[in-house]
């Protein structure tokens, strides 16, 4: 089951974390695929494992590439 | 960060989205296929289907893992988790499947080791704390799971009490098999959001160069899906067919290239059966010869004479392949219930049968 909730890391030591995900929930994951995350980043975690860190902006480029496509729309008709 | 999730659930931006799909699609039936069964479950729960314009239709591809891990490969799991001596360790959502015979659920009822975990490293400190048992772990999932088996192997070379079943498949050989066999006319992609965080977004490339289909990475919330068909239907408008991400605040186009990398170390492809399906070339993983100890089959000489996918009158396959709706399967909802599951749709919460069963029919 894909669980697409971030939460943030709140520390990490070696090659694990502690991330937090909100409503008192914090739990010890590994960062070998993601060694470059550091405390206060927002994550998305797999069976275990961090898989990527969640950018903050990048959510707003998804809102961003809608309106793009509304302004471009005129070309396709 | 709350806020933005927001968005990507907020009515109003679901129905200028709506508005436009409504404004670029010319009413020529047109198919969207997803290979991702948490994407099914957010079609569903939302009751995106029944917002989209008639002619667009969504289907359901073979996105769920527990679905089509092969009844061999549960058989596997049961024969050695009846051994004694041995500990197998598995993720949960698999335990009520059916093999051939019994699922592994059953099989812990009559004495099995099994032990559910919800992350590799568990099974590999059981393996520590138990040098005389043999650990072996039932290696399912797609791209976003194979690279933690791999670590687990790579960081643990030398541990010779422990082992997997290797049944990691991969989605873009699975989306070439789907399009090769031609039974299913698709004509384009959503494709799955966390396979993509980890593979990017050029393992599909050859899908839209070579079968000239629309594909774009779609995130989890309906808007996500909303977006993600008005730019396929944007692609098709302008004959343009390419890879896009939708889901930009967690897939980047390169992946995770330290996750894939870890991957490729210690798996290589396979042609592997996918329940209901068959063998789809190059679809699977195995462990490259390196690491052959790993793998338990060769390990305990295992041999299933006889396995069954799918019982005669069942729907799985069709509805893996996009070909059918579990209203379709006589066994839907009478004999074949999540509590009595008679094939693997109806058992795991991402389960298109499953998914059927607790938010209405496809």
């Amino acid at each position: 089951m894909c669980l697409a909730i971030p939460g943030k890391v709140k520390k990490k030591r070696k090659e694990d974390a502690w991330i937090d995900f909100g409503g008192g929930v914090v739990k010890k994951v590994k960062i070998s695929l993601t060694p470059q995350v550091k405390r206060g980043d927002y994550v998305v975690v797999h069976a275990g494992y961090v898989i990527q860190k969640m950018e903050k902006e990048e959510a707003r480029e998804t809102i961003e590439l809608f309106n793009n496509l509304k302004l471009n729309e005129k070309k396709y008709r | 960060m709350k806020r933005n999730i927001d968005k990507f659930r907020e009515k109003s931006f679901s129905q200028q989205v709506l508005q436009k799909i409504d404004e670029l699609q010319s009413g020529k039936e047109i198919k969207i296929m997803h290979v991702c069964g948490t994407h099914e479950v957010t079609i569903a729960k939302w009751g995106l289907r029944e917002i989209l314009p008639k002619n667009i239709k969504l289907i359901c591809g073979p996105g769920c893992p527990v679905c089509v891990t092969s009844a061999q490969e549960i058989d596997s799991a049961v024969k050695l988790s009846l051994t004694n001596n041995n500990i197998l360790t598995t993720f949960g959502d698999i335990l009520r499947v059916p093999g051939t015979s019994i699922s592994l659920a059953e099989a812990a009822s009559q004495g099995a080791n099994i032990k559910v975990i919800y992350c590799i490293d568990e099974a590999v400190s059981l393996a520590k704390k138990n040098p005389k048992k043999q650990v072996i772990h039932f290696a399912i999932g797609f791209e976003t799971t194979a690279p933690t088996t791999a670590v687990e192997i790579l960081n643990n070379s030398n541990l010779d009490n422990f082992s997997i079943i290797p049944s990691h498949r991969l989605i873009p050989s699975a989306m070439a098999g789907l399009l090769k066999s031609g039974q299913c006319q698709i004509d384009g992609f959503i494709c799955p959001g966390h396979v993509s965080t980890i593979i990017g977004s050029q393992p599909y490339e050859f899908l839209a160069r070579d079968f000239s289909r629309a594909l774009v990475i779609g995130g989890f919330e309906p808007n996500d899906i909303l977006l993600s068909i008005l730019m396929i239907l944007r692609q098709l408008r302008k004959k343009k067919t390419s890879v896009e991400i939708e889901y930009t605040r967690l897939v980047k186009p390169a992946g995770n290239p330290l996750a894939i990398k870890k991957m490729w170390q210690v798996f290589e492809p396979c042609h592997i059966g996918w329940r209901g399906i068959g063998i789809i070339p190059h679809s699977g993983l195995k462990l490259r010869l390196k690491f052959k100890k790993f793998d338990a089959i060769k390990k305990f000489n295992l041999k299933i004479k006889r396995a069954f996918d799918v019982r005669p009158g069942c729907k799985c396959g069709e509805i893996m392949k996009g070909l059918a709706e579990p209203k379709d399967c006589p066994y839907f909802k009478k004999q074949c219930k999540p509590e009595f599951p008679l094939g693997a749709c109806i058992v795991s919460i991402e389960g298109p049968c499953f998914v059927a069963y607790k938010y209405g029919s496809i």
